[in-house]
C-alpha cells in the first residue's frame, strides 16, 4: 500500500528475431499503474496484449526498456530470481485454470506456498483460508475434474491470492466460462480489488473490461488509449456461489 | 520445499504410471540381481576353496621324489628314491624359514579290527605331521617321538576308519587291529576334517610311526626316504622363502650341477590356492562387467521414460514455475523422481538377487555366501545409475521456458 506505483513499465519493448525479420511484439510501451487499480489491457489477437501480460507477469523479460515491479527493477533478473517475484508479489489466474490434474483443490493452492517454503501446517491453514475466500471451504479436497469451470477458475484465484500477492494477473479469466458464471468471478476480483490488491486484466472482451477502473487499449504492439471509468459492479447472482461475499 | 514433500510427488508420479515404471526399472532389478546372486555363488564358491586349503594345512610345502629319466622314458615324480633321510635332518635343521618337517611314507592296505576290514591309505610319519597339517587328535593322543625311534606299533585312525571298523560313535582306544598281519594298539582318533576340493575324504587314513612303516611296509629303514617330505614354513609370507631355501640345499646335496633340472620337486599349497583365487577374481570380474552393462541398459531405460515424462508434463511444470518453482526445485523434483525409480529397481533386484541365490543353495547345494558389502555396493551404484541418467531429462525440465511451457497441449 505504501509504494504508489506498483508496476512502472518505461519504453519497454519485445523484439522477436525470426531470420532477418525482427518482430516488434512490443514497440515502445510505458505503463504506471497505482497500487490498487484495476485494469483492463485490450485489444485484438496480435496486439501485443499477451506479450505485455507475460513481461508484467515476470514470465518473460523485456528485449528493451525497464520494468520495475513493487519498487524491484526487475529487468535485468535471473530465472531464479524471477520465479521468486512471481512467488512473492504476484498471483496468476489464466483462462484454461491451470489447475495440477488428480491434485486436491487444497494441494493446488498449496503450491505456490511450497514454492515459498513456507512448511506444513501453517501451509494449510492459509490455503484453507484462501479457499474460504472465493467460496469453496467445503470443496477443499474435490479434485479440479469433480468442480465445474467456475468452481475450478475460484481455485486458481484461491492459488493466486494464497501468498498475499501485491498483483493479480488475470488472462483472459472468463474466457473458458459461462456469462453467469463470469459474473461470479469478476465479482470475485473486485472483492479483492476492493480489499486492496491491484488487479490486471487482459481480455478481448469490452463487457469485461467494464468491470475495471481503467481501461488500456493496444493495437500493433502499443498503448492507442488509456481511460480511466466508473467500473460496473459485478452482483454475485447465482446460488453455487452465494460465499463471494466473503471475497472483500 | 522441503525433501519429504519432493520425495512424495516424486513417488505418486510414479505410481501414476505402475506399469510403465515397473518395466523402466526392469534393467535395474535384472543387473542388480545378477550381481547379488553371481556374487554370492562366487563368493560361496571361493570361501569353499579356501576352506579347502585351509583344511590341507597352512604354509606347507609337499617335497616329492625326483623321476627316473632311463632311454628318454620319464617316470613321473616320484618314480624313484632321491630324498634321503638325511635331507630331511638337513631341511630340519638348516633352513631357517622351516619350522617343522614331517615324513610321508604311504601305502593303501586293509585295516582288519576282530569282526571288520577297510582298505585304506596308510601313512608312516613323525608326530610333526599331525601339527604341519593343522589336525587335532579328537580321542586319544598322537604317537610320541618315543615311540618313532622304538619302532612301536601304534596306530592313529580317521574318523572314516573307525566309523567301517567299529561303528561312528566307538570309542576303539587300546583296541587292536591288523595292518597287514602286523598288530597295532589304537592310541588316537584324529578329527574329522571332511573331503578335500576334489572331493577326496581326508578321514579315510591311518597313520603309524615311519619307523614301524619302514620295517613292515617296506623292508627296512635304508638311507632313501620312500615318500614324500611335508614341510611347514614359519609363515605365509615365508613360504617362498623356504621353497627357495630348500631347492638351494637339496641341490647342493644332491651335487646337480648348474643348469640341470632338479632330481625333486617342491609343491607350493598356497601357490595352487592363489592360482584358485585369481580364477575366482576373474570370474567375478566378469560378472561385474556384465552387471556394468546391465546397469547401463538400465540407466538409459530410465533417461528415456523421464524424457517423456519431462514432455507429458510439461504444462505442470510451466503451471510450477508460473506460481514460483524455480529452476532448481524443477531439476530436483525430476532428479528424484529418477533416483526414486532406480533405487526402488536396486531394491526390487536385491530381494530378487538373494531369493535366487538362496533357491540354488537350497536346489543345487551350492555354497552361497551372501555379503552385506556387496547389496550396499549395488543398491548405491544403482542410485548413481539414477543420478547420472536422470540430470539430462531433470534439466531439460528445469529449463523450459514458462510461456511455452504453459501454452504446450
Amino acid at each position: 500500500m505504501d509504494e504508489p506505483r506498483v508496476i512502472e513499465l518505461t519504453d519497454v519493448a519485445k523484439v522477436y528475431q525470426t531470420g532477418d525479420v525482427a518482430l516488434r511484439a512490443l514497440d515502445g510501451v510505458s505503463l504506471r499503474v497505482r497500487t490498487g487499480e484495476m485494469i483492463a489491457i485490450m485489444g485484438s489477437s496480435g496486439s501485443g496484449k499477451s506479450t505485455l501480460m507475460n513481461i508484467i507477469g515476470c514470465l518473460d523479460r523485456p528485449t528493451e526498456g525497464t520494468y520495475v515491479l513493487a519498487g524491484r527493477q526487475v529487468s535485468g533478473m535471473s530465472r531464479g530470481e524471477l520465479a521468486r517475484i512471481r512467488n512473492h508479489v504476484l498471483g496468476f489466474v489464466f483462462q484454461q485454470f491451470n489447475l495440477l490434474a488428480r491434485t486436491t483443490a487444497l494441494e493446488n493452492v498449496e503450491l505456490p506456498l511450497e514454492y515459498g517454503g513456507i512448511s506444513g501446517r501453517e501451509r494449510r491453514r492459509k490455503a484453507g483460508d484462501a479457499l474460504a475466500r472465493v467460496g469453496l471451504a467445503n470443496r477443499v479436497h474435490h479434485h479440479p475434474n469433480q468442480l465445474s469451470g467456475g468452481q475450478q477458475q475460484r481455485v486458481a484465484i484461491a492459488r493466486a491470492i494464497v501468498n498475499d500477492p501485491k498483483v493479480i494477473l488475470a488472462d483472459e479469466p472468463t474466457g473458458a466460462l459461462d456469462s453467469r458464471t463470469s459474473v461470479d468471478v469478476m465479482a470475485i476480483f473486485q472483492g479483492l480489488w476492493r480489499s486492496g490488491i491491484t488487479v490486471v486484466l487482459v481480455t478481448h472482451e469490452p463487457d469485461v473490461a467494464e468491470y475495471a477502473s481503467r481501461v488500456v487499449q493496444m493495437k500493433d504492439g502499443r498503448i492507442v488509449s488509456d481511460r480511466a471509468q466508473e467500473p460496473r459492479l459485478a452482483q454475485a447472482a447465482s446460488a453455487e456461489s452465494g460465499g463471494d461475499g466473503a471475497a472483500a | 520445499m522441503n525433501p519429504l514433500h519432493t520425495l512424495r510427488v516424486a513417488l505418486r508420479a510414479i505410481l501414476r504410471n505402475k506399469l510403465r515404471s515397473f518395466l523402466t526399472t526392469l534393467g535395474i532389478v535384472i543387473g542388480v540381481g545378477a550381481v547379488i546372486a553371481m556374487m554370492g555363488i562366487g563368493a560361496g564358491a571361493k570361501a569353499q576353496v579356501e576352506a579347502a586349503f585351509a583344511a590341507m594345512g597352512t604354509n606347507i610345502l609337499i617335497i616329492l621324489p625326483g623321476s627316473t629319466s632311463t632311454s628318454g622314458v620319464k617316470g613321473g615324480y616320484g618314480s624313484m628314491p632321491t630324498l634321503t633321510w638325511d635331507d630331511l635332518a638337513a631341511i630340519r635343521s638348516e633352513v631357517a624359514s622351516v619350522k617343522q618337517a614331517a615324513p610321508s611314507l604311504r601305502s593303501s592296505m586293509p585295516v582288519v579290527s576282530e569282526d571288520q576290514n577297510w582298505t585304506t591309505s596308510v601313512t608312516g610319519t613323525s608326530p610333526e605331521y599331525f601339527d604341519i597339517r593343522n589336525w587335532p587328535i579328537a580321542i586319544g593322543n598322537a604317537f610320541t617321538q618315543a615311540d618313532v625311534d622304538g619302532g612301536a606299533k601304534v596306530i592313529v585312525l580317521g574318523q572314516t576308519v573307525v566309523d567301517k571298523l567299529y561303528g561312528p560313535s566307538a570309542d576303539p582306544i587300546g583296541l587292536m587291529v591288523r595292518v597287514g598281519s602286523t598288530p597295532f594298539t589304537i592310541v588316537g582318533v584324529v578329527a574329522k576334517k571332511g573331503q578335500s576340493a576334489t572331493g577326496q575324504d581326508y578321514d579315510d587314513a591311518a597313520f603309524i610311526p615311519f619307523s614301524t612303516f619302514a620295517q613292515k611296509v617296506q623292508g627296512g629303514l635304508g638311507k632313501f626316504l620312500q615318500g614324500q617330505i611335508m614341510v611347514e614354513a614359519t609363515s605365509s609370507d615365508a613360504t617362498s622363502r623356504a621353497q627357495k631355501d630348500i631347492t638351494a640345499l637339496l641341490r647342493d646335496r644332491h651335487h646337480v650341477a648348474p643348469g640341470d633340472d632338479d632330481d625333486f620337486s617342491i609343491r607350493n599349497l598356497s601357490e595352487i590356492a592363489d592360482a584358485r583365487q585369481q580364477g575366482t577374481e576373474t570370474m567375478t570380474l566378469l560378472l561385474a562387467s556384465v552387471a556394468a552393462v546391465s546397469l547401463l541398459v538400465g540407466g538409459i531405460g530410465i533417461m528415456n521414460i523421464m524424457l517423456v515424462s519431462v514432455t507429458e508434463r510439461t504444462r505442470e511444470i510451466g503451471i510450477r514455475m508460473a506460481v514460483g518453482a524455480e529452476p532448481h526445485h524443477i531439476l530436483t523434483q525430476f532428479l528424484i523422481e529418477a533416483l526414486s525409480l532406480s533405487v526402488a529397481g536396486g531394491l526390487i533386484g536385491v530381494g530378487f538377487g538373494v531369493g535366487t541365490a538362496r533357491y540354488l543353495a537350497t536346489r543345487f547345494h551350492w555354497p552361497v555366501l551372501i555379503q552385506p558389502d556387496v547389496i550396499a555396493v549395488s543398491v548405491g551404484f544403482s542410485a548413481l545409475v539414477g543420478i547420472v541418467f536422470g540430470i539430462y531429462p531433470a534439466r531439460k525440465a528445469s529449463q523450459l521456458d514458462p510461456i511455452d511451457a504453459l501454452r504446450f497441449e
